[in-house]
Formats: structure tokens, sequence, C-alpha cells
């Protein structure tokens, strides 16, 4: 979108603090009207950098989700499984691409985003740095971490910010047929052979509790929830969203026929909730520090894309220029047409 | 730190007889990629017939400060509506 070309009028430095405070209280009036923010408008510099921290993680996330799945494009067991494969991990790369033009709106260019990344000093979901063990782990992605990832981000379509809401909108009507594909994979093997059903219920016990996981820390330690909550980017607190999940989820485990790992998993009558048992949140806090199976593997194989395409970043940088250079634009052309 | 590609904003007209509309945007190092980044980016799914890609810094937007300025004048004219004028119900085809 546009803020590069945007010049800084609404960043203005507030002539003090009175009217810093009126300023503050007109946004938060905008936001509980249900008013959309869009780039040019003043925002507090705190929602500004809570959007990007929030978007670029986003964004990453999508781009280092290519890596589980893009492992198993060769290895997809027929053509049709490949085409789906394929199409999936190039939505994921889409999406990426969707979120980075929506954060650098706010002033941040794509260079740095990606630079961050790149040096580990940016966060992406950590569900990406479990390993994709055999192909059923492709169909427990698809279902399970796509459906909580679907979970997460319909809310997200009426986030407060304008082009975040617009590029979720794009990203939800893309998501439903990863977590379609996801769970027709997982129903083929289990109406396949008894070693099928076993590769199926693996993956569920191996994906079951990092999906679970993904919609963030409970309540009670999520430090960026109530504000976000306030500022209307989030709608639902993660326990609220996971809760939502866990509900939709086991009733499908229980079509396939698989068993969720998580012993204490009970009904509860009156409230019309699933139960879950506690989390171990130690392995969260794990893979997030870094140490989880995959987090090294993840930014080698990113910056290795990296550094192999600059090469062609270069060229088409050089063949721009020269074609810029060689051929001035004719005067008639300014005139437009 | 690489340099960014320039920034194109993208717009697509989704059907022959609809406008283009703006989508986004994409990098690129000339105006060709840009159709062809937004290609790949924003008509996975038949979303669009044709694309216009323009050079996200030849845009001028109007400042959000002076939205009262620019359009508070056309509140009051409500003449400009055809429900301001009262016609009998007997009057046909006006």
């Amino acid at each position: 979108m546009y803020t590069q070309a945007l010049d800084s009028a609404g960043a203005a430095e507030p002539q003090g603090d009175v009217e810093e405070a009126a300023r503050l209280e007109r946004f938060q009036a905008r936001i509980d009207r249900d008013e959309k923010i869009e780039p040019k408008d003043w925002m507090p510099e705190d929602y500004r950098q809570a959007l990007i921290r929030q978007i670029a993680q986003h964004a990453h996330s999508e781009v280092v989700g290519m890596l589980p799945e893009g492992n198993w494009i060769t290895r997809a067991p027929s053509l049709r499984r490949k085409v789906v494969l394929i199409a999936k991990v190039q939505d994921e790369g889409g999406h990426g691409m969707y979120l980075y033009s929506a954060a650098e709106t706010l002033g941040v260019s794509r260079a740095a985003l990606i630079e961050q990344l790149l040096a580990g000093r940016a966060k992406y979901s950590s569900i990406f740095n479990y390993p994709t063990l055999t192909w059923a782990d492709i169909g427990a992605i698809g279902w399970l971490v796509d459906g909580a990832a679907i979970m997460n981000q319909i809310p997200l379509c009426r986030c407060s910010y304008g082009p975040y809401a617009r590029a979720m909108v794009r990203i939800c009507k893309e998501e439903s047929f990863h977590q379609r594909q996801g769970y027709e994979l997982m129903l083929t093997l289990v109406r396949g052979s008894a070693a099928q059903r076993t590769m199926a219920q693996e993956a569920l016990n191996r994906w079951w509790w990092p999906s679970l996981m993904m919609f963030g820390p409970s309540d009670a330690h999520s430090v960026h929830t109530a504000q976000s909550l306030r500022w209307k980017i989030k709608r639902f607190s993660n326990d609220e969203l996971r809760q939502k999940f866990i509900d939709v989820t086991v009733p499908q485990a229980q079509y396939l026929g698989l068993t969720v790992p998580d012993p204490q998993l009970c009904w509860d009558e009156p409230a019309q909730h699933f139960r879950a048992g506690p989390i171990d949140w130690s392995e969260f806090q794990a893979v997030l520090a870094g140490d989880g199976p995959c987090n090294r593997e993840r930014l080698a194989a990113r910056r290795e894309a990296h550094e192999a395409g600059r090469w062609v970043r270069e060229a088409a940088a050089a063949y721009a220029e020269k074609h810029r250079t060689a051929r001035p634009r004719p005067a008639a052309e300014e005139g437009g047409t | 730190m690489t340099e960014d590609w320039l920034l194109y904003e993208v717009f697509i007209r989704s059907r022959s007889g609809l406008e283009h509309k703006h989508v986004g945007s994409v990098h690129a190092a000339d105006a060709r990629m840009a159709i062809e980044h937004a290609r790949d980016t924003y008509t996975r799914r038949l979303e669009g017939v044709s694309i216009w890609v323009v050079r996200s810094s030849e845009i001028v937007a109007s400042d959000p400060e002076e939205a009262e300025a620019l359009f508070e004048p056309a509140r009051d004219k409500i003449y400009r509506h055809p429900t301001f004028y009262a016609i009998p119900e007997e009057v046909k085809n006006l």
C-alpha cells in the first residue's frame, strides 16, 4: 500500500501533554465507534509499534511456514497431492506478501523486516519449529495448524487497522482450502491400512499440543492482550480462541476415529464445552526461546534461500537500471492518455 | 542491508465491466516485473482480468487532517439529492 509515498503529516510532534491526551481520547473514541484507522491517520506511537510487531510476526510465520510443508513436495504420494501441496505452499508465500505489504503502510521497510527475520531477531509462530516426520504430518498441519490459524484470523478481519483487516479477509478466504485438504488427507489415511491409521494417530499426537499453544500464553500471562483488545487489534483473548478451537476440533478427531492425546480431556455438559488438561508451557517457552527441534534449521534454510537468490535480485535491478537509462520516457507520454 | 526494489500499488479489474480496484502493493525492479508479481500475489484464483500497477511514489493523496475542509461542504447540500423535492404521488415517471 502506499506509505512510502506519503509525507509525514499526522506524525507531527504533539504540542504538549494536554493536546496529546486529547488526541489519544479522540483516537480511542474512533476505535470505540468501530471506525477503521487508515495509514495516513494520526495514531499513537504504541498502536503503530504494536501493529508492526504483530503484522511482522504474522508475515514471518507465513514465510517460515512454507518450510515444513515444502519439505514434502517431492515426496507427495500422488500428482493430485503434489499440485495441492504446491498450491498451498504458494498461498503461504502470498499471505506473507500481503502482510509485509500491510506492515509497510506503517512506515517500516520490507527489507528491514526481512533483515530482522534472517538475523534471528524477529519472532514467528513457534509451531513451524516442529519437524514434519511423516506424510501424515502434512494432513495434521492442514487440519490442525491451519484450523487454529483460521480461528485466530477470522476475528482479525475486523481489526481496527484497515490494511491489516483487508489482508486478513483475503487470507481467510484462502485458508479454508488449506484446512479442508488436510482433513481430507487424514480421512484418506484412516480409511487405509492399519499402518496408515497408526501414522495418522501419531501425527495427531505430535501436533495436538503445539496447535493448542499456537493461541499464545494463557490470558493471565499474556503481556499484550488487554491493550490489544482495547485498540481492537485483537477481538478475543487467547484462551477464548483456544477453547473455540478445542470445541470444534475434538468432534472432527472423533469422526476420524482418532484419539486426542489428552487423558484429561472431557465433555463439560453444563457449560457445553470440552475441557482440556493443562498445557506444558515450559515446552512453549523453550521453543520460543530458540530451542525447538527445528529453530536453527528453519532460519538456516531462510538465509540460504535469501543468499542464493541474491544474484537474481541484483541482475533484475541491473537490467531495470540499464533500461531506465537507455530509454528515457518520451515527452508525449508525460501528458497522460 | 539489501535495498528494497521499487514499491508499486496494484489495482485489479475483477471482471470486464467493473473498475480497477486497489488491492495492495508489490516490490519490483521495473513495471513489467511488478505486473508479474501482482499476478502471482493477487490473482491466484481468477480474481482479475486486468492489472494496473503504479509507482507508489507517484500517488498524491489527500491529508486526513483536511478531510473536514474537503468533504464537510457537501454535507448541507441535500438539495443535490432527488429526495429533497416533494412531488405529488399522482405524478408518475419523475
